[in-house]
C-alpha cells in the first residue's frame, strides 16, 4: 500500500457512468427529500392555518422543546445504520441529570459536575458497548436491560426528590437567544455537532465503514472495517451525547429528578426511523434525520397552539412512523417483484447462483 | 442398502443433546430456584412477606397480570418479533372495561372479559397485519402502535379517571377473591399458562412457530404458513394483554390514562430472563412466567432485605443482563461441544 | 414404487419453457426430461437458466410459456409447498434448517404425526426418523439440535425430508461444493440406492468428474436454451464443454512464464488446534502458489489466518521481512496482503452497494484528501480499476448484486487490487463462474504474478491448480503433506497427497 492507485496502465476502452439515473431524479426521489418535503408542508400550513404559529417566540420553544431529541438522534442515526439500536438513552439522560443536581447540591461547581456526568455517560455507553461488542449480545437486549439499570441508578441516587437549585449563570445562558433572533443559542452547539456527525458519516473512512457494518458485516470484516471498535465507538458516543441532552435537559427545566426524560428514547428513535434511516441497518443520511425531528417538532407545536391535545401528538407520530416504515416496505417489494418476481430480500438460492 | 446403521449408542453427542434440552429446563429451575430463595430470604427477616393473609395473596395475585403480558410476549419472541404495544393496550382495554361499565349499567362480567379480550386481540391483529403482510419489523411497527394507542387512550380518557365506585362490587370482588387460598385471578393466569404452554410444545402450529423463529428464511422455503401464524401470534399476544387490562382494572379499581405503562418492557425482561432468546426459536412460557414472578417478587422483597426500594429497578437490569450474558455463555459451550461431538464421528 | 411402470413416461418433463424478469431474459426454451430411475446431470455456465429452472421446478416462480408436466399431467405450481406436496424436493447447496429444533422436528415440520386432538405423537416421530436414517444408511441422533451439523449431514437431514415426503423428484443444486471426498461418496452412494428405488434425480453440477460418476444422462444448456441431451456413455467432458460455451476452448489457463524473486510471504509454524498445524512456506515474488487439497481441509481457515480475519495459537507470518500480527486485518492490508475471499457474496462484495462503493473499500483511507472523502473520488479510482478489468456494467452506482458472478468476481479483484498489495490470496478464485471469464481470471493473474506480485491460491479444481501454479502445497487435514513444483505435479500426485490418510483408515 506504499504507492499510490494509479499504475494500473491506461483504461482500455470501456467508459461508465458515474450514476445511472440523472441528477434530479437522484437528488428529489429518496427518502429524505420526502421528509423534508412533508416537513415544508407542515411548516407551510402551519403558519398561514395555526393562530400564533407564526411568532418567533414559537420557533425559540419549538428548539428547545426538541433539542435533546436533536441532539441524541445525532449518534443514534450511525448506531441504526451499523443494525443496532439503543433502547437505554433516556436513562443515560435520567442518570446525567441526577448526577449533575447531586453533585451541584453538593458544592461542586457547575461546569466540574457537568463533566463528570459527561464522563458517567460515556463509561455507560462504554458498558452497552462491552457487552455488545466483546461479549457478543444482542444490543436490544443489552440495550433494554441498561434501560432498566441506569434509570435504577437514577432513581435510586435521588429518590423521589428533586434537585432545582442552579447556578444562574449557566440556567439563562441554556435558555438565552442568539443576539435577537428567536434562535436559543445552544442551537449553535447542535449545529456543531450536526456537523461533526455529517462529516463523520458519510465525508470520511469511518461513516463509511459504518454503511458497509449495516449492509454486510462479514465483508466489513474482510475488508479491514474494525468491526467491533467501530461500534463501541458508537455506543460511547451516544451515551456521551445523551448524557450532553441530561445536562441540557435539566438546566433548562432547572429540575434533577431521577425520572426526567422517561420515554424520550422511543421518541429519539422514531424520528430517526422517520427521517429514511432504515431500521435494518445500512441506509440512512443525516439531513433526513433531522428533518424527521424537526418534523415532529413542528407538528407538536402547531397541534398545542390549534388546541389539540398533546396526545394526539402520540398518536400522530406513530401513524407517522408505521406509514413511513410500511411504504418503505411496499416500494421495496414492489421493486424486488419487478427485477426479479419470487426473489426475497437475501434470497439462499441466489447463494446457488452465485 | 447395506445395514452400515446401528441405532447411535448414547455416546458424546446424546449426552450433550439431553445435557442441551437439561439446559433448557434447567433455566427454568435455575430461576425458580433463585425465586424461592427470594422469597425465602425475604420470609426470614420478616415472616409476614409470605405468611400473613394479604402477603401470600399479594405475592400470588399481583404478578399474574404480569405473567400473561409475559406470556403473550414469549409467544412473539420465539417466532422472533417483539411487541411493544401490550402495555398501551392494556391500558386502553383497562380504560374500556371502566367505561363499558360506566355506560352500560348491568352489563354481565362475563361478557366484560369478552369484549376486553377482543378488543385487545384487535389492537393485535394491527400490529399482526402490519408486520405480516408488510413485512415490516415488528420492532418498529409496535413502537408505532405504542405511541398511537396511548395516544388514543389518553385523548379518549382526557382528566376522566375511573374509580373503584364505578365498577361493580361483584367485578372488584373477583381482584380480591380466592379459591383454596389461591387468588381468582391467578387461577385465570394459571389457566392461560397451561393452555399456551401445551400448546407450544404438542401442537403442530406451535411448533411451527418456533421454526418460523429458528429460521424464518427456512420456514418460508419449507412452505409452512408463516403470515397467517404470526398473524394469529400477535392477535394473541394482543388479547392476552387485554385480558390483562380487565385483570387490572379487578384488582386495582382505579384506571388512569397511565395504566400498563412500561408494562412492555418488564413484559420482555420477564421472558429473557425466563429464557426466551430474544432472537426466536428457543424458550418456553413457563420460563416467562417464572420470570415475571421473580422480577415483582424482587421489587417486593428488595426494600425487607434492606435495599431501598428505589434500587430495584436497577437490579431488574442488572438481572436481564446477567440473564443474557449466561444465555450466551451456554450457547458458545454447548455449540463448542456439538462441533466436537461431530468432529469426533459422534453424530 | 408405486411410480409410474411405463419407463417412457418422465417422471418430469419440462417443454420449451420461457421465462423473463422484465427486459432480463432468463429461459427461452427450458427442456427437460426425467425418467424415473435416472440420475440426470444438468450442466451449463452461470447465465446459462439453470437456476432458474430449478426454481420453477420448485414452484418459486411461474413459467411465462411452455409445458411442465410431472408423470405425465400438466401441472402449474403457485408456490414451494404445492411442489412440495407433488413429490418434488429440491435440495440446495445451503441447506436450510432450523437450528434450534431437532433433527426429527426439522424433518417433520408440519407433518408431525398426531394423536388425539392434534397432540404430537413424538415417539413415533423418533421412531420414523430412526427408519429413515436406516434407509439411508446414516449415523445421525434424530433428537440432537441441527445447530452445529456439518452440511454433508445437513444435505442427509433434507435428502431425509425428500424420502418422509415420498418425493418422486429430487432436484440436486451443487451438493457437493462444500463437501468432503468422503461426504461426497457418502451422498452418491445415497443418490444411488433412491434412484434404484425408482425416483428421479436431477444433478447440477459444474465438475464433470462427479458428472461422469455418478450420472446417466446430461442435458447442457446454453444462454437459457436448451442445447443437447445425451446418455453419459456417449458423450466427453471436451464434448460438452464445447456445447456449453459455444466455442472450442483451447487453453483455459495459461500461466505465463514469470520472473520469480525474493521471498515475499513467508509463514512459519503456524498452528491452530483442531484446524491447521504447523503451517510453514513461501510464495516468492512472480510466483502462483497453490494450495490443493480437499474441502475441509482447512485451507481457507489458513488463509483466513494469515489475512487476520481469524486467530491462531501459534506460529508467525512476515511480509516482505516485516511481522504480520494476529487478528488485525487493517495491518495485514497495510503490510501488503489483500485477501480475495471463498465467499463472494457474503465476504467479498457489500451487495447492496454500488460498484463504486465496492471497489473503493478497501482503499477508502487512501482516498481521503485533507480529511474529507467524495463520492467524486471514489468513482475516479473506480473507473480505473473497473475499466482495467473490464467489469460489465452501466454505471457505477449500479448495485453489486445484480451483476453477473464473473463480474461481480472481477469487483472485488478491482477491490483488493487497488490496494498494491505484495501478496494476493485468493481464495477459489474461478468458482461459480462462466468458462469465459474464467479465462480472463487466470489470464490476470498469471500477468499479476508477471509484474511481481507474489499470489497463493487455493483452489479445489485440480486442472486450475496444475495449470496456474508453479509449486502445489497440498493441505490434507491441516497439515501440508507435499510441496511439488509444477514440472512433477500431476493429478495422481496431488490427490494422492491430498487423500492418503483417509484411504488409511479404511
Amino acid at each position: 500500500m506504499s504507492e499510490s492507485t494509479t499504475t494500473a496502465p491506461a483504461a482500455v476502452g470501456r467508459t461508465y457512468k458515474d450514476y445511472a439515473k440523472p441528477w434530479y431524479q437522484r437528488l428529489l426521489v429518496n427518502r429524505e427529500s420526502a421528509v423534508i418535503a412533508a416537513l415544508i408542508i407542515v411548516i407551510i400550513y402551519a403558519w398561514t392555518q395555526v393562530p400564533y404559529f407564526a411568532q418567533p417566540i414559537t420557533f425559540t420553544y419549538l428548539l428547545l422543546d426538541i433539542m435533546p431529541i436533536l441532539l441524541i438522534a445525532l449518534p443514534m442515526t450511525l448506531v441504526i445504520i451499523t443494525g443496532e439500536i439503543d433502547l437505554s438513552v433516556a436513562s443515560t439522560v435520567g442518570l446525567s441529570s441526577v448526577i449533575l443536581g447531586t453533585l451541584s447540591q453538593a458544592g461542586v461547581p457547575l461546569v466540574a459536575a457537568a463533566v463528570i456526568a459527561l464522563i458517567v455517560g460515556a463509561l455507560g455507553g462504554a458498558l452497552n458497548g462491552f457487552l455488545i461488542t466483546v461479549v457478543g449480545l444482542p444490543s436490544l437486549a443489552v440495550t433494554i436491560g441498561t434501560l432498566a439499570l441506569y434509570r435504577g441508578l437514577a432513581v435510586g441516587l435521588l429518590g423521589t426528590t428533586a434537585v432545582t437549585e442552579f447556578d444562574e449563570f449557566w440556567k439563562d445562558l441554556v435558555k438565552s437567544k442568539l443576539f435577537d433572533t428567536p434562535i436559543p443559542t445552544v442551537t449553535v452547539l447542535f449545529v456543531v455537532l450536526a456537523a461533526v456527525f455529517v462529516f463523520l458519516l458519510h465525508f470520511t473512512p469511518f461513516g463509511r465503514g459504518i454503511f458497509a457494518i449495516g449492509l454486510s458485516p462479514e465483508t466489513a470484516r474482510f475488508s479491514g472495517v474494525r468491526v467491533e471498535r467501530s461500534k463501541f465507538i458508537l455506543f460511547v458516543l451516544t451515551g456521551t451525547i445523551s448524557a450532553l441532552a441530561g445536562i441540557f435537559y435539566t438546566l433548562r427545566f432547572s429540575s434533577a429528578r431521577g425520572d426526567n426524560a422517561t420515554g424520550l428514547e422511543l421518541a429519539v428513535i422514531a424520528a430517526v426511523l422517520l427521517g429514511g434511516v432504515s431500521i435494518f441497518g445500512g441506509r440512512g443520511a443525516i439531513h433526513g434525520v433531522i428533518a424527521g425531528v424537526l418534523l415532529i417538532g413542528t407538528l407538536s407545536s402547531a397541534l398545542r397552539l390549534a388546541s389539540v391535545t398533546s396526545d394526539v401528538i402520540n398518536i400522530i407520530t406513530g401513524a407517522l412512523l408505521i406509514a413511513s416504515v410500511v411504504s418503505t416496505s411496499v416500494l421495496a417489494v414492489v421493486r424486488s417483484k419487478r427485477t426479479k418476481p419470487g426473489g426475497k430480500k437475501s434470497d439462499p438460492l441466489a447463494a446457488a447462483k452465485g | 442398502m447395506t445395514a452400515l446403521f446401528t441405532a447411535p449408542q448414547p455416546g458424546l453427542g446424546q449426552r450433550v443433546t439431553h445435557s442441551l434440552g437439561g439446559v433448557a429446563k434447567a433455566r427454568e429451575t435455575g430461576i425458580l430456584l433463585a425465586l424461592i430463595i427470594i422469597v425465602a430470604a425475604a420470609t426470614i427477616k420478616n415472616p409476614s412477606f409470605l405468611f400473613s393473609a394479604d402477603g401470600f395473596r399479594d405475592l400470588l395475585l399481583t404478578p399474574s397480570i404480569l405473567l400473561l403480558v409475559a406470556v403473550g410476549q414469549a409467544i412473539i419472541i420465539i417466532t422472533r418479533n417483539v411487541d411493544l404495544s401490550v402495555g398501551s393496550t392494556l391500558g386502553l382495554t383497562a380504560y374500556l372495561t371502566g367505561r363499558l361499565f360506566i355506560d352500560v349499567p348491568g352489563i354481565p362480567i362475563v361478557a366484560v372479559f369478552a369484549i376486553g379480550i377482543v378488543f385487545g386481540g384487535l389492537l393485535g391483529l394491527v400490529n399482526g397485519a402490519l408486520v405480516a403482510f408488510a413485512k415490516v419489523p415488528s420492532l418498529v411497527i409496535t413502537l408505532g402502535t405504542l405511541y398511537a394507542y396511548r395516544g388514543i387512550n389518553v385523548l379518549w380518557t382526557g382528566s376522566d379517571r375511573i374509580n373503584s365506585s364505578d365498577f361493580p362490587k361483584a367485578f372488584l370482588g373477583l381482584g380480591t377473591q380466592q379459591i383454596l387460598y389461591i387468588p381468582v385471578l391467578t387461577l385465570i393466569a394459571l389457566v392461560v399458562l397451561i393452555a399456551a404452554g401445551y400448546y407450544l410444545r404438542n401442537l403442530r402450529g406451535g411448533r411451527e412457530l418456533y421454526a418460523i423463529g429458528s429460521d424464518p428464511q427456512a420456514a418460508n422455503l419449507y412452505g409452512l404458513k408463516v403470515t397467517q401464524r404470526v398473524l394469529v401470534a400477535f392477535i394473541v399476544c394482543g388479547a392476552l394483554a387485554g385480558l390483562a387490562g380487565v385483570l387490572y382494572a379487578a384488582r386495582y379499581g382505579t384506571v388512569n390514562s397511565q395504566a400498563g405503562s412500561g408494562f412492555e418492557l418488564q413484559a420482555v425482561g420477564a421472558a429473557v430472563i425466563g429464557g426466551v432468546a430474544i432472537f426466536g426459536g428457543s424458550g418456553t412460557v413457563w420460563g416467562a412466567a417464572i420470570g415475571a414472578y421473580l422480577l415483582f417478587t424482587i421489587n417486593r422483597a428488595l426494600p425487607i432485605l434492606g435495599v431501598q426500594d428505589f434500587w430495584q429497578r436497577a437490579v431488574v437490569g442488572v438481572l436481564i443482563i446477567g440473564a443474557i450474558v449466561l444465555d450466551r455463555v451456554l450457547a458458545l459451550r454447548s455449540t463448542r461441544k456439538l462441533v466436537e461431538a461431530r468432529d469426533a464421528g459422534n453424530v | 414404487m408405486s411410480s409410474s411402470t411405463d419407463a417412457s413416461t418422465p417422471a418430469l418433463e419440462l417443454t420449451r419453457i420461457a421465462k423473463a424478469f422484465g427486459a432480463v431474459i432468463a429461459l427461452t426454451n427450458g427442456t427437460l426430461a426425467l425418467h424415473p430411475g435416472s440420475i440426470h446431470a444438468l450442466v451449463g455456465e452461470n447465465g446459462a437458466g439453470k437456476s432458474t429452472l430449478v426454481k420453477i421446478i420448485a414452484g418459486l416462480y411461474q413459467r411465462d410459456s411452455g409445458d411442465f408436466t410431472l408423470g405425465g399431467e400438466t401441472v402449474d405450481f403457485k408456490s414451494t409447498a404445492e411442489s412440495k406436496n407433488a413429490g418434488i424436493a429440491v435440495i440446495y447447496q445451503e441447506p436450510t434448517l432450523f437450528p434450534d429444533l431437532s433433527v426429527t422436528e426439522n424433518i417433520f415440520m408440519g407433518r408431525q404425526p398426531t394423536l388425539s386432538l392434534g397432540r404430537i405423537d413424538r415417539k413415533a416421530m423418533h421412531t420414523q426418523a430412526l427408519e429413515l436414517f436406516e434407509r439411508l444408511g446414516v449415523r445421525i441422533d434424530p433428537d440432537r439440535p441441527t445447530l452445529g451439523l456439518s452440511i454433508a449431514d445437513q444435505q442427509l437431514i433434507e435428502i431425509a425430508k425428500a424420502i418422509s415426503l415420498d418425493a418422486k423428484v429430487l432436484v440436486m443444486d451443487e451438493p457437493t461444493a462444500a463437501l468432503s471426498g468422503v461426504e461426497v461418496e457418502r451422498l452418491f452412494a445415497v443418490a444411488r440406492s433412491l434412484r434404484d428405488e425408482g425416483r428421479a434425480l436431477l444433478f447440477i453440477s459444474h465438475r464433470f468428474d462427479e458428472v461422469f460418476d455418478l450420472c446417466d444422462t446430461v442435458t447442457v444448456m446454453r444462454d437459457g436454451a436448451y442445447i443437447s441431451t445425451s446418455p453419459i456413455a456417449d458423450t466427453t467432458v471436451e464434448k460438452i464443454v464445447r456445447e456449453m460455451v459455444g466455442r472450442d476452448v483451447a487453453t483455459l489457463f495459461p500461466k505465463e512464464e514469470a520472473a520469480i524473486g525474493d521471498e515475499v510471504l513467508v509463514v512459519e509454524g503456524l498452528t491452530e488446534a483442531g484446524v491447521f498445524h504447523d503451517i510453514s512456506f513461501s510464495v516468492r515474488s512472480g510466483e502462483i502458489v497453490a494450495l490443493a487439497g480437499l474441502v475441509g481441509a482447512g485451507r481457507s481457515e489458513i488463509a483466513r489466518a494469515i489475512f487476520g480475519v481469524d486467530g491462531y495459537s501459534s506460529g508467525s507470518v512476515k511480509v516482505n521481512g516485516r511481522v504480520v500480527p494476529k487478528r488485525n486485518p487493517a495491518k495485514a492490508m497495510q503490510l501488503g496482503i489483500a485477501l480475495v475471499p471463498e465467499d463472494r457474496r457474503k465476504q467479498g462484495l457489500v451487495l447492496e452497494s454500488s460498484v463504486s462503493g465496492n471497489a473503493t473499500l478497501a482503499i477508502r483511507k487512501q482516498l481521503t484528501a485533507s480529511g474529507f472523502l467524495t463520492k467524486n473520488a471514489e468513482n475516479a479510482a473506480a473507473r480505473i480499476w473497473a475499466s482495467r478489468l473490464e467489469v460489465k456494467t452501466f454505471a457505477l452506482d449500479t448495485e453489486a448484486g445484480t451483476l453477473s458472478g464473473g463480474n461481480q468476481q472481477k469487483v472485488v479483484l478491482a477491490k483488493w487490487l487497488a490496494t498494491n498489495p505484495s501478496v494476493l490470496i485468493i481464495d477459489e478464485p474461478t468458482r461459480g463462474i462462466d468458462v469465459g471469464t474464467k479465462a480472463e481470471v487466470h489470464r490476470l493473474l498469471s500477468q499479476l504474478a508477471g509484474e511481481g506480485l507474489a499470489i497463493l491460491m487455493i483452489s479445489s479444481e485440480l486442472p486450475e491448480v496444475l495449470g496456474m501454479a508453479d509449486r502445489v502445497l497440498v493441505v490434507r487435514e491441516g497439515r501440508i503433506t507435499a510441496d511439488q513444483p509444477r514440472a512433477t505435479a500431476t493429478a495422481e500426485t496431488v490427490m494422492l497427497a491430498a487423500t492418503q490418510s483417509l484411504e488409511a483408515a479404511k
